[in-house]
C-alpha cells in the first residue's frame, strides 16, 4: 500500500502535502475483521449509520436521498452502523467466513 | 432552526475516507459534525493528539481543505495567527472569501498542554471556533492520565492496583473555564448528541468573537469498549449526569438536555473496562464519591441555568 516515496528535492518545502484529501488513496479496508452486511429491505433510509460512521464509508445516494450500501474500501469493520442502526439492517459478518462461503 | 441528516448528505468531505483512526474512535464523528455545520470555506489546525498524527501520515492527508499542523501547546497560538494573516489579506484585498477558522485539539492538548495558548486566543478575541474532542487521556500514546481523566479510571500513569484506585481526583471542568472568559461562547456536548452538537458548532461559526466547544468523543481502545459502542458509550455519560449538555453565552448559562430521571453512574462505570477494578468489593465508597460529585455538579448547573 506504500507510495512511492519522493526524493528530498521532489517534497515541496517544509513537506507540505499539496493534494488535499489524498488519503483517499490509502484503502483502510483490509483492517477489517467483521463485515457489516446491509439488508436494503429494512432499511428507512434514516442515515444515522451515516451521521456516525467513523470512516465516511457509508454511501448515499444524494439526489434521490436514500443510503446505498458500504463502502469496503475504506469500512474498517467497527460495528458502529450495526449499533445506531434502528432497524437493525445490518448483521456484523466474520470475513474469513464470508470468504469460505 | 434544526439540521435533517437528508438535507446533509454529500457534505461529509473535509475530513476523508482512509485516515487511519482506529475503528470506532469519536474523533472522526466529531470532525465531521462539527465541520457540516457550516457552509463556509474552513481552514483547520490541529494540535497534536490522536487526530493530528492519523490523518496526516505523510504523504497523506485526510483534510480536503488547508490545513496547518501545530505542536501540542499552541493551537491556540495558531489559529488567532491564521485568523489574523486573513484579515490583514481581507483589507489588502488579496482574498473575497468568508472563511472560517477552526481548531481542533484533544484533551491533552487542550486541558492539559495548550491551556495556555487557547485561554491567550480567547482573552484577545479571535474570530474562531476551538473543538476539544474530549477522550479522556493521552490515547495516541497509550492512555496516560490526562486533567480530563475521571477520578477511578485506570490509565498507565495512574494505574488501578492493590493500593490504587486509578486516578484519585476529580476531573477538571474545563467548558467552565473557557466560559470564564466572558467574550466566548462555550459549549459541552457529545458525539451521541449529533443534532445539538451540529447546532452549536453552528452557533460557533456564527458567534463574532471565539467559541469554545468541548465534545465528549469517547476512546473505545482505552476506555476499554467494544469498537460498536463508541456512540452508545456517549449517550450513557450524558444520561447518567456525567456529562452534561449545556451552552454559556453572555454570561447566561442553558442547560440543553435534563433527563427525566438521571440513570446511575454505575452504569457508566460498569460498561467500561478502565473502570472495572472498581467492581471489586471494598470499592463502594469510591463510586459513591463519584455519584456525589456527578449529582452535585450538575445541581451547580441547574443552580446557573435558573439564575
Ligand atoms: S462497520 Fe464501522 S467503518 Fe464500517 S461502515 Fe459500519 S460504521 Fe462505518
Ligand atoms: S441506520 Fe439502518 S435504517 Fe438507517 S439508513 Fe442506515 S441501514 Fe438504513
Amino acid at each position: 500500500m506504500a507510495a512511492k516515496l519522493k526524493g528530498w528535492k521532489e517534497i515541496p518545502e517544509a513537506g507540505t502535502i499539496v493534494e488535499p484529501g489524498n488519503a483517499r488513496n490509502y484503502k483502510t479496508g483490509g483492517w477489517r475483521s467483521d463485515r457489516p452486511v446491509w439488508n436494503k429491505e429494512t432499511c428507512i433510509h434514516c442515515f444515522f449509520c451515516w451521521i456516525w460512521c467513523p470512516d465516511m464509508a457509508v454511501q448515499v445516494d444524494q439526489a434521490n436521498k436514500k443510503m446505498t450500501g458500504i463502502n469496503l474500501e475504506y469500512c474498517k469493520g467497527c460495528g458502529v452502523c450495526a449499533e445506531v442502526c434502528p432497524k437493525k439492517c445490518f448483521t456484523m459478518k466474520n470475513e474469513k467466513e464470508l470468504t469460505n462461503e | 432552526m434544526a439540521f435533517l441528516l437528508k438535507d446533509l448528505l454529500g457534505k461529509d468531505k473535509i475530513l476523508t475516507s482512509g485516515h487511519r483512526l482506529c475503528p470506532g474512535c469519536g474523533a472522526p464523528m466529531a470532525v465531521k459534525m462539527v465541520t457540516m455545520a457550516t457552509d463556509n470555506p474552513l481552514i483547520i489546525t490541529s494540535a497534536t493528539g490522536c487526530l493530528e498524527v492519523s490523518t496526516t501520515i505523510y504523504p497523506f492527508t485526510a483534510w480536503d481543505t488547508p490545513w496547518v499542523h501545530s505542536a501540542f501547546e499552541n493551537a491556540g497560538a495558531t489559529i488567532s495567527g491564521l485568523q489574523t494573516a486573513f484579515l490583514a489579506w481581507k483589507k489588502k484585498g488579496k482574498i473575497d472569501k468568508e472563511v472560517k477558522f477552526l481548531a481542533f485539539g484533544g484533551d491533552g492538548g487542550t486541558y492539559d498542554i495548550g491551556l495556555q495558548a487557547l485561554s491567550g486566543a480567547l482573552e484577545r478575541g479571535h474570530d474562531f471556533v476551538y473543538v476539544c474532542y474530549d477522550n479522556q487521556g493521552y490515547m495516541n500514546t497509550g492512555a496516560q492520565r490526562s486533567a480530563s481523566t475521571p477520578m477511578g479510571a485506570s490509565t498507565t500513569t495512574e494505574p488501578a492496583g492493590k493500593k490504587s484506585i486509578g486516578k484519585r481526583i476529580q476531573r477538571k471542568d474545563l467548558t467552565m473555564i473557557a466560559a470564564a472568559h466572558h467574550n466566548a461562547y462555550a459549549a459541552q456536548s457529545s458525539i451521541s448528541h449529533w443534532q445539538d452538537l451540529m447546532s452549536k458548532a453552528k452557533k460557533a461559526f456564527e458567534y463574532e468573537g471565539p467559541a469554545f466547544i468541548n465534545v465528549l468523543s469517547p476512546c473505545v481502545r482505552f476506555w476499554r469498549v467494544p469498537s460498536s459502542k463508541t456512540v452508545e458509550i456517549a449517550k450513557l455519560a450524558v444520561e447518567t449526569n456525567f456529562w452534561p449538555l449545556f451552552e454559556i453565552e453572555n454570561m447566561k448559562l442553558t442547560l440543553n438536555f435534563k433527563p427525566k430521571e438521571r440513570k446511575p453512574i454505575i452504569d457508566w462505570i460498569k460498561a467500561q473496562g478502565r473502570y472495572k477494578h472498581l467492581l471489586q468489593a471494598g470499592n463502594e465508597p469510591v463510586i459513591d464519591e463519584i455519584q456525589k460529585e456527578v449529582d452535585a455538579y450538575f445541581d451547580y448547573l441547574v443552580r446557573l441555568s435558573s439564575i
